[in-house]
């Protein structure tokens, strides 16, 4: 750990905390920015995958004789040109197994072959001329479905880790995990009233705009290039290497723009099948999934069916608490139970609480994060549930959260005591918020919700180049998602005392900077940002050295101010400051080029809380709500460039209602998704939302220079459960069906009348 | 199949290029005229981010054929700026962080002058309901709208 | 003696529920580690049933701050220290 990161929690800044342009805004406005379908290359060909059509089935043989008699068709891939070369790693198998199916199709849209042609059209063609014979199998799509003894068993090598004894038979529950402390049972018994309820959640899609693309190019001496929209390119990297036997520093990848990810783009999905690809056809080949594609055979999240029981004394205050959460990870194990189960509480101060999470197997594509994974729905029927004891009580609702929210000292549901935390600042900040006391007509409700998630720390580099005209070079290893670049540059700027117009940020290839973990987490504004900081001031040290050796002093007599070195005292001597840009001038002559650099794990990011204020109106005859009104507030530490903290805020807001509302992964009774396309896999739309206000607290995080917490994720935990809270109160259902779509409203009401 | 001639105007040029006759005007701005900023979403109507302005009318470039440009007028974010000066859309959706990943962001600025051509002073339901057919997945569409706003403020010189 | 390692300090590690079955059911179990590789290392050889979990990756919280691969990272005398779930973000 650094040991010059404690802030100076009453620092002013210069620059940090403005709202300046981004440096790579006016290429995304003009079109010349290049995100991931964007690149060609001499000789290009088109990339296609065959997908099954069957959510289960053996595949028996693929024959693809007629196909690569077509005419342009350069190279067609199957599981025979992907030997396995994970020495029995799991994560590393089920990669491999993900891309490319093996023994079996595991889901409807998992890739059986995949051709590179001259053109589309003729990888289309080819596609049909691929006779792919299957045995179809049962299948399970259903998360408590497939728990039961009698469904249709997906893989025969899983026994269900974390139950004892251990089971001799295979099934579909991968895993049993348990947090927790104190008494449960003996709690309930205290308790003046307990509410019991049950919760289901369908599966969403974070819907990014552009689908994942890539461009591939392997020379027959084993190198290669990839150019790729991706969240993490040093990942890409080396699981595509991993994958595929070739050797890491042979592969060169290169993170375009990318349009969108919310962790849907961590992971690797085609990259490895377009570099077999180029590697068999010794030609750049490019790959561009299609809707349709991205729907069915990227990372949608679980869908979950929740059991939370929470009991309280008269006063409020909650005694005990429990939930049993079941979620599936599509086709391949995960732990997204474990995430539902560790932050489901997170919240709450409480005596008494147990969460166990079961991770399930079923035959949909393989689960991705989705922002803060798995805490939405965790925390849609904890905070649903918290409502509806608030009710019993007799407590306004967030009086009740008041009362009994965790603080500096609480022990965690998940374990470990907490430090500072802001969720008590953003209640309070609720509460007192103009929204609270708004007026509501016939038919409108407001709910209110909080939420809960880790923030990341992770490996971390930065590399900072000081300029013979004094500008500045400051290369990333972390894409930027949200406008982190602005972000970057703030910082460097801010510690070099130099304007913000004068620091360039580029997001570096695998090759030219150290390796960086993805960006996910929330974590590139604490971790890239601390680097960059931390960079900086290594840079600021060397600026110090050759000042001294200018002057002809020592170097420890030079301090560093405004963007000048400066002799220390009197003592050391009278010389005019010298700016960054005299000594970068002549930078040649005391000792060559100028750089700071930083490489890290970086701890310490802390947790996040957001309370959100939704009102809504609801439609009794169409079963539709309207979203009147939103507010966020949330706990960002420092916000280094606001309108782009601004911006996530409002960001996951808007997935979350989405989520809430309308969004849904309908299957078939075949096992096959029913709505693979923007037109009825319904995302909130410009017509769809009101202004969505924001409140950003800034309560120091004592790990960062800056006081950073990281941002992006918690603001889609609230909105589910903030949601159904004011639908409730609209109009007097407990909806316990996410998406709270208008004919599940509408039944709703029907039922109550 | 023998490809088929088009000559085309885009953003004031007169350009030519072959396609074959199922290739889509976004196929063809794309891959054949080499202007990437119109971008594939979904390939079937519903996100708006190929959003090209055909004739003064807003359309999804991925729903019309290449073919079908022969002697007609586009324009694509490629021509919004005059020369080196922004257009005032473009100026205001960097001055309000109206764009994140700037996937969509194309799309907007011709869905929004399409709007403002025919709209000059939208009120803020008919900026929403004028941009309903572009998806934005990361802002929330409230600093887009308030970018729209102050353009059109702007463009009506107050 | 020259070059001889710290004597690690006995650390109590709570375990999350999922673990305690591979750890004869304990929830909190006592090891001498002076930093995170050496608590790995001595659970490892302590409780073998962990060992699968610890190659498998495991989070470590020390005074509620999560480390998820400092090995070198060092555990103050008396710190609160749980295992998680190797988590990760989206």
């Amino acid at each position: 750990m650094p040991l010059d990161v404690k802030p100076d929690l009453k620092r002013e800044f210069d620059v940090v905390g403005t709202r300046p342009l981004r440096p790579d805004g006016i290429d995304k406005v003009t079109g010349r920015a290049r995100f991931g379908a964007d690149a060609t290359a001499p000789g290009m060909l088109i990339g296609r995958i065959l997908r099954s059509p069957h959510a289960h089935a053996r595949i028996r043989k693929i024959d693809t004789k007629k196909a690569e008699q077509l005419a342009g068709v350069k190279a067609i891939i199957t599981r025979d040109d992907l030997p396995d070369h994970s020495n029995g790693e799991r994560g590393t198998y089920d990669v491999l197994y993900n891309c490319m199916a093996r023994e079996k199709a595991l889901y409807e849209g998992h890739a059986v072959a995949a051709v590179a042609a001259v053109s589309a059209a003729v990888a289309r063609q080819a596609l049909k001329l691929i006779e792919v014979d299957y045995e179809v199998l049962p299948h399970v799509t259903d998360v408590d479905a497939a728990m039961k003894p009698d469904a249709p068993v997906i893989h025969d090598n899983i026994f269900t880790e974390g139950v004892e004894p251990k089971p001799d038979k295979p099934s579909n529950v991968a895993r049993r995990s348990e947090f927790g402390h104190g008494n449960v049972e003996a709690g309930f018994r205290e308790c003046d009233v307990v509410v019991a309820k049950s919760y289901r959640t369908e599966a969403t899609h974070q819907g990014y705009i552009e689908p994942h693309a890539c461009l591939a190019s392997v020379s027959p001496d084993g190198s290669g290039e990839l150019w790729v929209c991706t969240q993490g390119h040093f990942m890409i990297r080396n699981v595509s290497a991993q994958v595929l036997g070739m050797e890491i520093s042979k592969l060169r990848v290169t993170a375009s723009e990318i349009g969108g990810g919310f962790g849907g783009k961590t992971h690797v999905w085609m990259e490895p099948i377009a570099l077999a690809l180029s590697r068999k056809a010794n030609r750049p080949v490019k790959v561009v999934m299609t809707r349709e594609e991205v729907f069915k055979a990227t990372g949608p999240t679980s869908s979950t069916s929740i059991d939370v029981k929470i009991g309280a004394r008269k006063d409020g205050t909650i005694v005990a608490a429990e939930a049993v959460l079941r979620y599936q990870g599509g086709a391949f194990v995960g732990s997204w139970a474990d995430l539902g189960a560790m932050t489901a509480f997170a919240c709450y101060d409480l005596k008494n609480v147990r969460t166990v999470g079961y991770d399930v197997i079923v035959n949909r594509p393989k689960t991705a994060a989705y922002r803060a994974p798995s805490a939405p729905m965790a925390a849609f029927a904890v905070e649903s549930t918290i409502d509806e004891l608030a009710r019993k009580l007799g407590i306004e609702a967030i009086d009740l959260r008041i009362k009994n929210a965790a603080r500096e000292g609480t022990r965690s549901s998940y374990g470990p005591t907490y430090g500072p935390i802001g969720i008590g600042a953003t209640l309070a900040a609720a509460k007192n918020h103009p929204h609270m006391s708004a007026p509501l007509g016939k038919n409108q409700g407001r709910g209110m919700a909080c939420g809960f998630w880790f923030n990341f720390g992770g490996q971390t580099c930065t590399s900072l180049n000081i300029n013979l005209d004094g500008t500045v070079a400051l290369s990333v290893g972390t894409p930027d998602i949200g406008g982190s670049r602005a972000s970057m540059c703030l910082m460097a700027a801010e510690e070099l005392g130099i304007p913000y117009e004068k620091v360039r940020c580029v997001v570096a290839d695998t090759s030219s900077l150290g390796y960086n973990d993805v960006t996910d987490g929330s974590r590139v504004t604490f971790s890239s940002g601390m680097a960059t900081i931390l960079a900086a001031r290594d840079a600021i040290r060397k600026l110090c050295g050759r000042a001294a050796q200018m002057w002809g002093i020592s170097a420890e007599a030079v301090v560093w101010e405004k963007g000048h070195a400066k002799p220390a005292g009197p003592n050391a001597g009278e010389f005019p400051p010298l700016s960054l840009k005299e000594i970068a001038a002549a930078a040649a002559t005391t000792g060559g080029p100028i750089a700071g650099h930083h490489e890290f794990n970086a701890d310490g990011a802390g947790v996040s809380f957001a309370t959100h204020i939704v009102d809504v109106d609801v439609d009794r005859e169409t079963g539709a709500t309207k979203i009147l009104r939103y507010t966020v507030l949330q706990d960002a530490g420092k916000a280094i460039h606001p309108a782009y903290v601004e911006g996530q805020f409002q960001g996951g807001a808007a997935q979350g209602i989405g989520w809430a509302l309308n969004e849904e992964y309908i299957y078939g009774e075949d096992g096959r998704l029913q709505n693979a396309g923007f037109l009825d896999y319904r995302i909130p739309v410009c017509s769809d939302l009101p202004m969505i206000d924001t409140v950003i607290l800034e309560i120091p995080n004592p790990k960062h220079p800056y006081g950073v917490r990281g941002v992006g994720e918690t603001s889609i935990v609230p909105p589910l459960a903030a949601i159904a809270n004011a639908v409730s109160n609209a109009v007097g259902v407990r909806m316990t069906h996410i998406p709270m779509s208008p004919p599940r409203i509408l039944k709703a009401l029907e039922g109550r009348s | 199949m023998p490809g088929v001639h088009v000559s085309t105007t885009v953003n004031g040029d007169r350009l030519d290029f072959v396609c074959e006759p199922e290739e889509t005007l976004l196929d063809c701005l794309r891959d054949r005229l080499g202007l990437t900023g119109a971008k594939e979403g979904c390939g079937t109507g519903d996100c708006g981010a190929c959003s090209v302005i055909l004739d003064g009318r807003l359309v999804c470039s991925c729903l019309v054929l290449g073919v079908e440009a022969a002697d007609r007028e586009i324009e694509t974010v490629e021509g919004l700026a005059d020369g080196d000066h922004l257009h005032p859309l473009q100026r205001k959706f960097l001055e309000h962080a109206a764009l994140q990943c700037g996937i969509c962001t194309p799309g907007f600025l011709m869905a929004a002058k399409a709007l403002l051509d025919h709209n000059p002073s939208p009120s803020e339901e008919e900026i929403r309901f004028g941009l309903a057919g572009n998806l934005c997945r990361c802002t929330g569409y409230d600093k887009i709208v308030r970018a729209v706003q102050d353009a059109a403020k702007e463009l009506q010189g107050d | 003696m020259i070059g001889a390692k710290p004597q690690g300090e006995r650390v109590r590690v709570t375990l999350w529920g999922s673990l305690r079955s591979a750890a004869e059911g304990r929830d909190t179990v006592e090891v001498e580690a002076a930093t995170i590789r050496e608590l790995f290392s001595r659970l490892g050889k302590s409780y073998p049933g962990l060992k699968p979990f610890i190659d498998r990756g495991i989070a470590v919280s020390i005074n509620g701050q999560i480390f998820r691969d400092s090995w070198s990272q060092s555990i103050p005398k008396g710190a609160e220290v749980y295992l998680l779930p190797r988590i990760a973000g989206g």
